[in-house]
Protein backbone atom coordinates (compact mmCIF):
# COMPACT_ATOMS: atom_id res chain seq x y z
CA UNK A 1 0.00 0.00 0.00
CA UNK A 2 1.82 3.17 -0.56
CA UNK A 3 1.11 6.55 1.03
CA UNK A 4 -1.70 8.44 0.27
CA UNK A 5 0.20 11.69 0.12
CA UNK A 6 -3.02 14.27 -0.73
CA UNK A 7 -4.73 12.88 2.44
CA UNK A 8 -2.00 14.10 4.55
CA UNK A 9 -1.78 17.06 2.84
CA UNK A 10 -5.05 17.98 4.11
CA UNK A 11 -4.38 17.33 7.58
CA UNK A 12 -1.60 20.05 7.83
CA UNK A 13 -3.52 22.93 8.80
CA UNK A 14 -5.56 21.13 11.54
CA UNK A 15 -1.83 19.81 12.23
CA UNK A 16 -0.26 23.35 12.54
CA UNK A 17 -3.42 24.40 14.46
CA UNK A 18 -3.47 21.46 16.94
CA UNK A 19 0.55 21.71 17.66
CA UNK A 20 1.11 25.69 18.21
CA UNK A 21 -2.86 26.04 20.17
CA UNK A 22 -2.41 22.46 22.22
CA UNK A 23 0.72 20.72 22.35
CA UNK A 24 3.48 23.02 22.72
CA UNK A 25 1.30 24.99 25.57
CA UNK A 26 1.26 22.02 27.29
CA UNK A 27 5.10 21.86 27.17
CA UNK A 28 4.51 25.35 28.83
CA UNK A 29 2.94 24.11 32.12
CA UNK A 30 6.87 24.12 33.48
CA UNK A 31 5.75 27.39 34.02
CA UNK A 32 4.07 25.78 37.50
CA UNK A 33 7.52 24.82 38.50
CA UNK A 34 9.05 27.97 38.31
CA UNK A 35 9.40 31.40 39.42
CA UNK A 36 8.36 32.74 37.02
CA UNK A 37 10.18 36.14 35.11
CA UNK A 38 8.57 37.82 31.73
CA UNK A 39 12.31 38.91 30.74
CA UNK A 40 13.51 35.03 31.25
CA UNK A 41 10.31 33.82 29.84
CA UNK A 42 9.00 30.40 30.06
CA UNK A 43 12.09 28.35 29.98
CA UNK A 44 14.76 31.02 31.77
CA UNK A 45 13.09 31.17 34.66
CA UNK A 46 14.44 29.64 37.69
CA UNK A 47 12.87 26.11 38.47
CA UNK A 48 11.58 26.09 42.02
CA UNK A 49 10.31 22.59 42.38
CA UNK A 50 7.15 22.21 43.86
CA UNK A 51 7.06 25.55 45.87
CA UNK A 52 4.24 27.41 43.75
CA UNK A 53 2.19 23.96 44.93
CA UNK A 54 2.85 24.39 48.48
CA UNK A 55 2.15 28.62 48.51
CA UNK A 56 -1.11 28.07 46.44
CA UNK A 57 -2.20 24.97 48.74
CA UNK A 58 -1.65 26.77 51.53
CA UNK A 59 -3.34 30.04 51.10
CA UNK A 60 -6.75 30.83 52.19
CA UNK A 61 -7.92 31.22 48.31
CA UNK A 62 -6.85 28.06 47.35
CA UNK A 63 -9.54 26.53 49.73
CA UNK A 64 -12.09 28.45 48.53
CA UNK A 65 -11.37 28.09 45.01
CA UNK A 66 -11.43 24.46 45.45
CA UNK A 67 -14.35 24.65 47.66
CA UNK A 68 -16.43 27.19 45.68
CA UNK A 69 -15.88 25.12 42.03
CA UNK A 70 -16.99 21.45 43.53
CA UNK A 71 -19.59 22.61 45.71
CA UNK A 72 -21.42 24.44 42.68
CA UNK A 73 -20.35 21.79 40.23
CA UNK A 74 -22.08 19.13 42.67
CA UNK A 75 -25.35 21.00 42.73
CA UNK A 76 -25.29 21.80 39.33
CA UNK A 77 -25.30 18.18 38.59
CA UNK A 78 -27.83 16.85 41.47
CA UNK A 79 -30.25 19.93 39.76
CA UNK A 80 -29.18 19.40 36.40
CA UNK A 81 -30.31 15.97 36.54
CA UNK A 82 -33.65 16.76 38.54
CA UNK A 83 -34.79 19.15 36.11
CA UNK A 84 -33.60 17.95 32.94
CA UNK A 85 -35.13 14.82 33.52
CA UNK A 86 -38.41 16.11 34.98
CA UNK A 87 -38.91 18.56 31.95
CA UNK A 88 -37.90 15.43 29.52
CA UNK A 89 -40.46 13.00 31.30
CA UNK A 90 -43.45 15.82 31.13
CA UNK A 91 -42.83 16.51 27.93
CA UNK A 92 -43.04 13.19 26.88
CA UNK A 93 -46.25 12.75 28.87
CA UNK A 94 -47.69 15.18 26.98
CA UNK A 95 -50.43 14.77 24.30
CA UNK A 96 -50.14 17.95 21.98
CA UNK A 97 -47.37 17.52 19.85
CA UNK A 98 -47.65 21.32 19.03
CA UNK A 99 -47.00 22.61 23.18
CA UNK A 100 -44.24 20.00 23.23
CA UNK A 101 -41.88 21.80 19.86
CA UNK A 102 -43.07 25.36 21.46
CA UNK A 103 -41.97 24.40 25.20
CA UNK A 104 -38.25 22.86 23.51
CA UNK A 105 -38.19 25.90 21.16
CA UNK A 106 -38.34 28.46 24.54
CA UNK A 107 -36.34 26.81 26.85
CA UNK A 108 -33.91 26.76 24.39
CA UNK A 109 -33.46 30.27 23.53
CA UNK A 110 -31.24 31.32 26.65
CA UNK A 111 -28.73 28.55 25.38
CA UNK A 112 -28.02 30.24 22.21
CA UNK A 113 -27.40 34.04 24.50
CA UNK A 114 -23.88 34.89 25.38
CA UNK A 115 -22.97 35.23 29.01
CA UNK A 116 -22.37 38.75 28.52
CA UNK A 117 -25.87 39.62 27.66
CA UNK A 118 -27.08 37.05 30.47
CA UNK A 119 -24.83 39.13 32.93
CA UNK A 120 -26.98 42.23 31.26
CA UNK A 121 -30.07 40.38 32.23
CA UNK A 122 -29.02 39.66 35.24
CA UNK A 123 -27.98 42.99 36.19
CA UNK A 124 -31.35 44.53 35.01
CA UNK A 125 -33.01 42.28 36.96
CA UNK A 126 -30.73 42.65 40.48
CA UNK A 127 -29.33 46.48 39.97
CA UNK A 128 -29.49 48.34 43.42
CA UNK A 129 -31.30 51.57 41.79
CA UNK A 130 -33.01 49.71 38.96
CA UNK A 131 -33.15 46.07 39.06
CA UNK A 132 -36.64 44.62 38.83
CA UNK A 133 -36.64 42.71 41.48
CA UNK A 134 -35.28 45.97 43.92
CA UNK A 135 -38.08 48.23 42.32
CA UNK A 136 -40.97 45.98 41.40
CA UNK A 137 -41.01 43.03 43.12
CA UNK A 138 -39.67 43.58 46.64
CA UNK A 139 -41.36 47.45 46.32
CA UNK A 140 -44.66 45.73 45.90
CA UNK A 141 -43.74 43.56 48.47
CA UNK A 142 -42.87 46.21 51.14
CA UNK A 143 -39.66 44.76 51.47
CA UNK A 144 -36.75 46.93 51.69
CA UNK A 145 -34.17 46.93 48.68
CA UNK A 146 -31.15 44.50 48.74
CA UNK A 147 -27.69 46.07 47.40
CA UNK A 148 -27.32 42.22 45.56
CA UNK A 149 -23.76 43.08 43.91
CA UNK A 150 -22.47 43.14 47.89
CA UNK A 151 -24.63 40.63 49.32
CA UNK A 152 -22.58 37.24 49.04
CA UNK A 153 -25.65 35.18 50.40
CA UNK A 154 -27.55 35.39 48.15
CA UNK A 155 -24.98 34.70 45.21
CA UNK A 156 -24.85 30.58 45.32
CA UNK A 157 -29.07 30.79 44.48
CA UNK A 158 -28.70 33.27 41.83
CA UNK A 159 -25.80 31.34 40.06
CA UNK A 160 -27.82 28.06 40.17
CA UNK A 161 -30.50 29.89 39.05
CA UNK A 162 -28.77 31.61 35.85
CA UNK A 163 -27.17 28.11 35.18
CA UNK A 164 -30.32 26.57 35.16
CA UNK A 165 -31.70 29.25 32.58
CA UNK A 166 -28.87 28.88 30.48
CA UNK A 167 -28.89 24.67 30.63
CA UNK A 168 -31.99 23.51 31.17
CA UNK A 169 -33.05 23.88 27.24
CA UNK A 170 -29.66 21.49 26.11
CA UNK A 171 -30.01 18.94 29.36
CA UNK A 172 -33.95 18.15 28.92
CA UNK A 173 -33.02 17.93 24.87
CA UNK A 174 -30.71 15.12 25.76
CA UNK A 175 -33.06 13.20 28.52
CA UNK A 176 -35.83 13.55 26.27
CA UNK A 177 -34.19 12.31 22.85
CA UNK A 178 -32.91 9.24 25.18
CA UNK A 179 -36.96 9.11 26.81
CA UNK A 180 -38.63 9.29 23.28
CA UNK A 181 -36.05 5.78 21.95
CA UNK A 182 -37.66 3.65 24.47
CA UNK A 183 -39.86 1.34 22.69
CA UNK A 184 -43.83 2.23 23.00
CA UNK A 185 -45.27 -1.48 23.24
CA UNK A 186 -43.47 -1.30 26.55
CA UNK A 187 -46.08 1.60 27.86
CA UNK A 188 -49.01 -0.33 26.04
CA UNK A 189 -48.26 -4.01 27.69
CA UNK A 190 -47.89 -1.59 31.08
CA UNK A 191 -51.32 0.03 30.01
CA UNK A 192 -52.65 -3.11 29.66
CA UNK A 193 -51.63 -4.70 33.11
CA UNK A 194 -53.63 -1.56 34.75
CA UNK A 195 -50.16 0.20 35.56
CA UNK A 196 -50.28 3.33 36.77
CA UNK A 197 -48.66 6.83 35.09
CA UNK A 198 -46.30 6.96 37.84
CA UNK A 199 -45.37 3.39 37.86
CA UNK A 200 -44.83 3.40 34.04
CA UNK A 201 -42.76 6.27 34.66
CA UNK A 202 -40.89 4.28 37.80
CA UNK A 203 -40.54 1.01 36.28
CA UNK A 204 -39.95 1.47 32.68
CA UNK A 205 -39.07 5.37 31.60
CA UNK A 206 -36.20 5.36 34.46
CA UNK A 207 -34.50 2.27 33.89
CA UNK A 208 -34.58 1.94 30.36
CA UNK A 209 -32.84 5.98 29.94
CA UNK A 210 -30.42 4.67 33.48
CA UNK A 211 -27.20 4.52 31.38
CA UNK A 212 -27.85 8.09 29.68
CA UNK A 213 -28.71 9.65 33.33
CA UNK A 214 -24.91 7.39 34.10
CA UNK A 215 -23.35 8.77 31.61
CA UNK A 216 -24.56 12.03 32.02
CA UNK A 217 -23.99 12.29 35.40
CA UNK A 218 -20.04 10.38 35.26
CA UNK A 219 -19.16 13.24 32.44
CA UNK A 220 -19.98 15.92 34.32
CA UNK A 221 -18.38 14.71 37.27
CA UNK A 222 -15.38 14.22 35.23
CA UNK A 223 -15.49 17.97 34.69
CA UNK A 224 -15.69 18.89 38.33
CA UNK A 225 -12.84 21.13 38.41
CA UNK A 226 -13.89 22.93 35.48
CA UNK A 227 -16.10 25.84 35.98
CA UNK A 228 -17.60 28.55 33.53
CA UNK A 229 -15.61 31.32 33.71
CA UNK A 230 -18.28 33.62 32.40
CA UNK A 231 -20.58 32.95 34.84
CA UNK A 232 -18.23 32.84 37.96
CA UNK A 233 -16.38 36.57 36.38
CA UNK A 234 -18.74 38.22 34.07
CA UNK A 235 -22.57 37.38 35.99
CA UNK A 236 -21.32 38.70 39.45
CA UNK A 237 -19.66 41.55 37.56
CA UNK A 238 -15.95 40.95 38.65
CA UNK A 239 -17.65 42.57 42.66
CA UNK A 240 -14.70 42.25 44.95
CA UNK A 241 -17.27 41.97 47.85
CA UNK A 242 -18.63 38.56 46.02
CA UNK A 243 -14.99 36.78 45.69
CA UNK A 244 -15.74 34.16 48.58
CA UNK A 245 -18.72 32.89 46.71
CA UNK A 246 -17.45 33.59 43.33
CA UNK A 247 -14.04 33.10 42.80
CA UNK A 248 -13.25 29.51 41.34
CA UNK A 249 -10.07 27.95 39.87
CA UNK A 250 -10.58 29.41 36.64
CA UNK A 251 -11.20 33.29 37.80
CA UNK A 252 -8.35 32.93 40.11
CA UNK A 253 -6.21 31.20 37.15
CA UNK A 254 -7.38 34.21 35.19
CA UNK A 255 -6.71 37.39 37.95
CA UNK A 256 -3.11 35.81 38.10
CA UNK A 257 -2.04 37.24 34.82
CA UNK A 258 -3.36 40.70 35.97
CA UNK A 259 -0.81 40.22 39.10
CA UNK A 260 2.53 38.94 38.53
CA UNK A 261 3.19 38.18 42.20
CA UNK A 262 0.25 35.47 41.82
CA UNK A 263 1.05 33.94 38.38
CA UNK A 264 3.34 30.95 39.66
CA UNK A 265 0.19 29.63 42.19
CA UNK A 266 -2.21 30.29 39.17
CA UNK A 267 -0.47 28.33 36.89
CA UNK A 268 -0.21 25.69 39.69
CA UNK A 269 -4.03 26.07 40.19
CA UNK A 270 -4.11 25.40 36.33
CA UNK A 271 -2.28 22.76 36.25
CA UNK A 272 -3.55 21.32 38.52
CA UNK A 273 -7.06 21.64 37.17
CA UNK A 274 -5.97 19.83 34.19
CA UNK A 275 -4.15 16.85 35.52
CA UNK A 276 -6.98 16.19 38.25
CA UNK A 277 -9.62 16.88 35.35
CA UNK A 278 -7.63 14.38 32.70
CA UNK A 279 -7.27 11.79 35.43
CA UNK A 280 -11.52 12.29 36.59
CA UNK A 281 -11.97 12.13 32.61
CA UNK A 282 -9.82 8.93 32.54
CA UNK A 283 -11.60 7.24 35.11
CA UNK A 284 -15.58 8.63 34.74
CA UNK A 285 -15.14 6.65 30.95
CA UNK A 286 -13.68 3.41 32.41
CA UNK A 287 -16.51 3.51 34.77
CA UNK A 288 -19.08 4.13 32.01
CA UNK A 289 -17.78 1.58 29.79
CA UNK A 290 -18.24 -0.95 32.33
CA UNK A 291 -21.91 0.25 32.67
CA UNK A 292 -22.67 0.50 28.97
CA UNK A 293 -20.67 0.40 26.70
CA UNK A 294 -21.81 1.87 23.87
CA UNK A 295 -21.93 5.42 25.94
CA UNK A 296 -18.28 5.39 26.88
CA UNK A 297 -16.74 8.24 25.06
CA UNK A 298 -13.87 6.00 23.82
CA UNK B 1 -59.15 7.30 33.81
CA UNK B 2 -59.84 9.54 31.08
CA UNK B 3 -60.80 12.53 33.47
CA UNK B 4 -57.49 12.04 35.61
CA UNK B 5 -55.37 11.98 32.66
CA UNK B 6 -57.45 15.31 31.78
CA UNK B 7 -56.09 16.96 35.50
CA UNK B 8 -52.87 15.48 34.92
CA UNK B 9 -52.55 17.41 31.21
CA UNK B 10 -53.36 20.43 32.61
CA UNK B 11 -50.93 20.22 35.58
CA UNK B 12 -47.88 18.95 33.48
CA UNK B 13 -49.12 21.90 31.16
CA UNK B 14 -48.80 23.99 33.93
CA UNK B 15 -45.70 23.42 35.16
CA UNK B 16 -43.63 23.09 31.50
CA UNK B 17 -45.60 27.04 30.82
CA UNK B 18 -44.00 28.09 33.90
CA UNK B 19 -40.73 27.09 33.00
CA UNK B 20 -40.95 28.62 29.74
CA UNK B 21 -41.79 31.85 30.92
CA UNK B 22 -38.52 31.51 33.69
CA UNK B 23 -36.71 30.92 30.12
CA UNK B 24 -38.33 33.60 28.49
CA UNK B 25 -39.34 36.45 30.66
CA UNK B 26 -35.52 37.79 31.26
CA UNK B 27 -35.53 38.07 27.82
CA UNK B 28 -38.35 40.05 27.91
CA UNK B 29 -37.16 42.49 30.39
CA UNK B 30 -34.03 42.86 28.24
CA UNK B 31 -35.88 43.60 24.70
CA UNK B 32 -38.49 46.05 27.07
CA UNK B 33 -35.60 47.88 28.90
CA UNK B 34 -34.17 48.59 25.79
CA UNK B 35 -36.77 50.55 24.07
CA UNK B 36 -38.23 52.42 26.92
CA UNK B 37 -37.76 55.96 28.32
CA UNK B 38 -34.25 56.67 29.94
CA UNK B 39 -35.66 58.75 32.72
CA UNK B 40 -38.67 56.69 33.58
CA UNK B 41 -36.08 53.76 34.07
CA UNK B 42 -34.29 55.96 36.35
CA UNK B 43 -37.06 56.59 38.52
CA UNK B 44 -39.05 53.76 38.36
CA UNK B 45 -36.58 51.12 37.47
CA UNK B 46 -36.52 47.87 34.57
CA UNK B 47 -39.94 46.54 34.02
CA UNK B 48 -41.34 43.77 31.77
CA UNK B 49 -43.18 46.02 29.73
CA UNK B 50 -42.18 49.22 29.02
CA UNK B 51 -43.96 52.04 30.69
CA UNK B 52 -42.91 54.78 27.81
CA UNK B 53 -41.85 53.84 24.75
CA UNK B 54 -38.40 55.77 23.66
CA UNK B 55 -36.41 54.45 20.81
CA UNK B 56 -33.81 56.92 20.77
CA UNK B 57 -31.30 54.66 22.19
CA UNK B 58 -31.61 52.83 18.91
CA UNK B 59 -31.15 56.18 17.01
CA UNK B 60 -28.16 56.61 19.22
CA UNK B 61 -26.39 53.33 18.43
CA UNK B 62 -27.25 53.56 14.84
CA UNK B 63 -26.07 57.29 14.35
CA UNK B 64 -22.43 55.50 15.30
CA UNK B 65 -21.76 56.60 18.64
CA UNK B 66 -18.98 54.98 20.46
CA UNK B 67 -18.15 53.33 17.96
CA UNK B 68 -21.02 50.83 18.44
CA UNK B 69 -21.71 50.05 14.66
CA UNK B 70 -18.10 49.63 14.15
CA UNK B 71 -17.90 46.80 16.77
CA UNK B 72 -20.73 45.05 15.57
CA UNK B 73 -18.92 45.33 12.33
CA UNK B 74 -15.90 43.37 14.06
CA UNK B 75 -17.98 40.90 15.10
CA UNK B 76 -19.84 39.91 12.22
CA UNK B 77 -16.13 39.86 10.28
CA UNK B 78 -14.86 37.57 13.01
CA UNK B 79 -17.73 35.31 12.34
CA UNK B 80 -17.83 34.96 9.01
CA UNK B 81 -14.01 34.57 8.74
CA UNK B 82 -13.36 32.30 11.80
CA UNK B 83 -16.57 30.21 10.82
CA UNK B 84 -15.33 29.80 7.41
CA UNK B 85 -11.63 28.98 8.37
CA UNK B 86 -12.87 26.23 10.90
CA UNK B 87 -15.12 24.87 8.62
CA UNK B 88 -12.38 23.90 5.88
CA UNK B 89 -9.70 22.92 8.59
CA UNK B 90 -12.44 20.48 10.52
CA UNK B 91 -13.45 18.73 7.24
CA UNK B 92 -9.91 18.57 5.69
CA UNK B 93 -8.73 17.13 9.13
CA UNK B 94 -11.68 14.83 9.82
CA UNK B 95 -12.16 13.23 6.26
CA UNK B 96 -8.65 12.02 5.85
CA UNK B 97 -9.23 10.02 10.06
CA UNK B 98 -12.47 8.48 8.44
CA UNK B 99 -10.98 6.59 5.74
CA UNK B 100 -10.23 3.38 6.77
CA UNK B 101 -7.12 3.21 4.33
CA UNK B 102 -5.21 6.17 5.46
CA UNK B 103 -1.73 4.66 7.18
CA UNK B 104 -1.85 6.04 11.04
CA UNK B 105 -5.40 6.90 11.10
CA UNK B 106 -5.29 5.85 14.96
CA UNK B 107 -2.58 8.10 15.80
CA UNK B 108 -4.16 11.35 13.63
CA UNK B 109 -7.21 10.33 15.56
CA UNK B 110 -5.28 10.37 19.18
CA UNK B 111 -3.70 13.30 18.12
CA UNK B 112 -6.91 15.29 17.71
CA UNK B 113 -8.41 12.97 20.66
CA UNK B 114 -6.09 14.19 23.15
CA UNK B 115 -6.65 17.54 22.86
CA UNK B 116 -9.97 17.11 24.02
CA UNK B 117 -9.12 15.44 27.43
CA UNK B 118 -6.00 17.62 28.24
CA UNK B 119 -5.30 21.28 27.81
CA UNK B 120 -2.10 23.23 29.18
CA UNK B 121 -4.88 25.46 30.65
CA UNK B 122 -5.60 29.06 30.54
CA UNK B 123 -1.44 30.64 31.10
CA UNK B 124 0.50 28.84 28.39
CA UNK B 125 -1.95 29.40 26.01
CA UNK B 126 -1.48 32.88 26.94
CA UNK B 127 1.95 32.64 26.81
CA UNK B 128 1.75 31.10 23.49
CA UNK B 129 -0.16 33.35 21.44
CA UNK B 130 1.25 36.42 23.10
CA UNK B 131 5.06 35.46 23.74
CA UNK B 132 5.22 33.66 20.57
CA UNK B 133 2.61 34.82 17.91
CA UNK B 134 2.36 38.84 19.45
CA UNK B 135 -1.35 38.59 18.84
CA UNK B 136 -2.04 41.28 21.68
CA UNK B 137 -4.65 44.11 20.06
CA UNK B 138 -4.68 42.90 16.96
CA UNK B 139 -8.18 41.08 15.20
CA UNK B 140 -6.30 37.86 15.03
CA UNK B 141 -6.90 37.61 18.75
CA UNK B 142 -10.80 36.86 18.15
CA UNK B 143 -10.14 34.18 15.47
CA UNK B 144 -7.20 32.40 16.55
CA UNK B 145 -6.90 31.29 20.21
CA UNK B 146 -9.27 28.13 20.62
CA UNK B 147 -11.75 28.77 18.65
CA UNK B 148 -10.67 27.66 14.80
CA UNK B 149 -10.41 24.18 15.22
CA UNK B 150 -12.66 22.20 18.04
CA UNK B 151 -11.71 18.50 18.92
CA UNK B 152 -15.47 17.49 19.51
CA UNK B 153 -16.61 18.91 16.28
CA UNK B 154 -13.87 17.04 14.26
CA UNK B 155 -14.94 13.84 15.50
CA UNK B 156 -18.85 14.65 14.89
CA UNK B 157 -17.51 15.29 11.46
CA UNK B 158 -15.67 12.24 11.17
CA UNK B 159 -18.65 9.78 12.47
CA UNK B 160 -20.42 11.48 9.75
CA UNK B 161 -18.25 10.70 7.09
CA UNK B 162 -17.80 7.20 8.72
CA UNK B 163 -21.22 6.62 8.84
CA UNK B 164 -22.56 8.13 5.78
CA UNK B 165 -20.02 8.48 2.86
CA UNK B 166 -19.83 4.64 1.47
CA UNK B 167 -15.83 3.69 0.46
CA UNK B 168 -17.18 1.83 -2.99
CA UNK B 169 -18.19 5.64 -3.82
CA UNK B 170 -15.17 7.23 -2.89
CA UNK B 171 -13.15 4.03 -4.60
CA UNK B 172 -15.18 4.57 -7.68
CA UNK B 173 -14.21 8.20 -7.97
CA UNK B 174 -10.65 7.32 -7.77
CA UNK B 175 -11.16 4.43 -10.71
CA UNK B 176 -12.51 7.54 -12.60
CA UNK B 177 -9.46 9.16 -12.10
CA UNK B 178 -10.79 11.68 -9.52
CA UNK B 179 -8.15 12.80 -7.35
CA UNK B 180 -8.27 12.93 -3.31
CA UNK B 181 -9.17 16.52 -3.09
CA UNK B 182 -11.28 16.21 -6.14
CA UNK B 183 -13.25 13.22 -4.60
CA UNK B 184 -13.72 15.52 -1.49
CA UNK B 185 -15.32 18.40 -2.85
CA UNK B 186 -17.31 17.33 -5.91
CA UNK B 187 -18.52 13.54 -3.92
CA UNK B 188 -17.99 14.05 -0.35
CA UNK B 189 -19.14 17.84 0.00
CA UNK B 190 -22.57 17.34 -1.27
CA UNK B 191 -23.15 14.68 0.92
CA UNK B 192 -22.22 16.17 3.85
CA UNK B 193 -24.73 19.40 3.75
CA UNK B 194 -26.15 18.11 7.38
CA UNK B 195 -23.56 17.92 9.45
CA UNK B 196 -21.70 20.84 8.08
CA UNK B 197 -25.03 23.07 8.64
CA UNK B 198 -24.69 21.84 12.12
CA UNK B 199 -21.49 22.30 12.95
CA UNK B 200 -21.37 26.25 11.06
CA UNK B 201 -23.86 26.58 13.83
CA UNK B 202 -22.43 25.52 17.02
CA UNK B 203 -18.78 27.74 15.64
CA UNK B 204 -20.76 30.65 14.23
CA UNK B 205 -22.44 30.98 17.76
CA UNK B 206 -18.93 30.13 19.32
CA UNK B 207 -17.51 33.00 17.37
CA UNK B 208 -20.38 35.23 17.86
CA UNK B 209 -20.65 34.87 21.50
CA UNK B 210 -17.28 34.75 22.70
CA UNK B 211 -15.51 37.57 24.75
CA UNK B 212 -12.68 36.08 26.40
CA UNK B 213 -10.55 36.02 23.82
CA UNK B 214 -10.71 39.77 23.64
CA UNK B 215 -10.82 40.04 27.49
CA UNK B 216 -7.58 38.84 27.25
CA UNK B 217 -6.05 39.70 24.07
CA UNK B 218 -7.60 43.24 22.85
CA UNK B 219 -6.69 46.26 25.36
CA UNK B 220 -7.57 48.63 22.64
CA UNK B 221 -11.06 49.85 22.68
CA UNK B 222 -11.17 50.43 18.92
CA UNK B 223 -10.77 47.16 18.18
CA UNK B 224 -13.86 45.78 20.58
CA UNK B 225 -15.82 43.24 19.33
CA UNK B 226 -19.42 43.74 20.47
CA UNK B 227 -19.42 40.96 23.21
CA UNK B 228 -15.78 42.70 24.88
CA UNK B 229 -17.64 46.09 24.66
CA UNK B 230 -20.48 44.51 26.16
CA UNK B 231 -18.03 43.15 29.27
CA UNK B 232 -16.28 45.96 29.05
CA UNK B 233 -19.06 48.50 29.50
CA UNK B 234 -21.03 46.29 32.20
CA UNK B 235 -17.54 45.87 34.47
CA UNK B 236 -17.07 49.44 33.94
CA UNK B 237 -19.54 50.50 35.64
CA UNK B 238 -19.35 48.24 38.58
CA UNK B 239 -15.47 49.36 39.11
CA UNK B 240 -17.11 53.10 38.90
CA UNK B 241 -19.44 52.07 41.82
CA UNK B 242 -16.69 50.79 43.76
CA UNK B 243 -14.65 53.44 42.78
CA UNK B 244 -11.52 51.83 41.23
CA UNK B 245 -11.91 52.86 37.65
CA UNK B 246 -9.78 50.42 35.75
CA UNK B 247 -9.30 52.14 32.77
CA UNK B 248 -8.94 55.79 32.30
CA UNK B 249 -11.16 56.50 29.70
CA UNK B 250 -13.68 53.91 30.14
CA UNK B 251 -16.80 53.63 27.69
CA UNK B 252 -19.39 52.80 29.97
CA UNK B 253 -19.03 56.24 32.04
CA UNK B 254 -18.97 58.19 28.77
CA UNK B 255 -22.26 56.22 27.35
CA UNK B 256 -25.73 57.23 28.53
CA UNK B 257 -26.58 53.98 31.25
CA UNK B 258 -29.45 52.82 31.69
CA UNK B 259 -31.44 51.88 28.50
CA UNK B 260 -28.31 52.59 25.78
CA UNK B 261 -26.56 49.61 27.44
CA UNK B 262 -29.64 47.25 27.31
CA UNK B 263 -30.36 48.59 23.50
CA UNK B 264 -26.97 47.21 22.76
CA UNK B 265 -27.51 43.75 24.65
CA UNK B 266 -30.58 43.60 22.65
CA UNK B 267 -28.54 44.18 19.48
CA UNK B 268 -26.26 41.89 20.63
CA UNK B 269 -28.76 39.19 20.53
CA UNK B 270 -30.75 39.85 18.07
CA UNK B 271 -29.04 38.35 15.04
CA UNK B 272 -29.26 34.97 17.60
CA UNK B 273 -33.18 35.75 18.03
CA UNK B 274 -33.49 36.01 14.50
CA UNK B 275 -31.92 32.91 13.10
CA UNK B 276 -33.06 31.04 16.02
CA UNK B 277 -36.29 29.21 14.37
CA UNK B 278 -34.48 28.58 11.09
CA UNK B 279 -31.55 26.43 13.12
CA UNK B 280 -33.64 24.73 16.20
CA UNK B 281 -33.56 21.63 14.33
CA UNK B 282 -30.14 21.83 13.69
CA UNK B 283 -29.03 22.95 16.88
CA UNK B 284 -31.48 20.17 18.25
CA UNK B 285 -29.93 17.69 16.23
CA UNK B 286 -26.32 18.83 16.91
CA UNK B 287 -26.98 18.88 20.99
CA UNK B 288 -28.25 15.09 20.75
CA UNK B 289 -25.55 13.83 18.46
CA UNK B 290 -22.72 15.13 20.23
CA UNK B 291 -23.80 16.58 23.40
CA UNK B 292 -21.75 19.08 22.78
CA UNK B 293 -21.34 20.89 25.45
CA UNK B 294 -18.65 23.99 25.74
Amino acid sequence: MKLNLPLYLMMVPGLIYLIFNNYIPMSFTVIAFKNFNFQKGVWGSDFVGLSNFKTLFSTRDSRIIFRNTLAYNLVFIVVSLVIGLGIAILLDELRSKKAKRVYQMAYLIPYMISITVVSYIVYALLSTDTGFLNTSVLKTLGQDRISWYSTPKYWPLILVLVNQWKWLGYNSIIYYSSVISIDGSFYEAACIDGATRFQRIRYITIPVIRSTIITMTLLQLGSIFKSDFGLFYQVPMDSSALMNVTNTIDTYVYRGIKSVGTMGMSSAAGLFQSVVGFVLVLAANAVVRKIDKDSAIF
Amino acid sequence: MIKRDRVFQTVANLILFVIALFCLLPILLLISSSISNETEILHKGYSLLPRKLDFSTYVYVLNGVNGILKSYGVSLAVTVIGTVLNLVITVLYAYPISRKDLKGRSFFSFLLFFTILFNGGFIPTYMMWTNTFHIKNTYLAYLLPNLLMNGFYVIMARNFFSANIPSELIESAKMDGAGEFRTLYSIVLPMAKPIIATLGLFVSLNYWNDWQNGLYYITDDKMYSLQVLLNRMLLDSMYAQQGLSKTANSIGAAAPSATLKMAIAALGTLPVLIIFPFVSKYLTGGIVVGAVKG
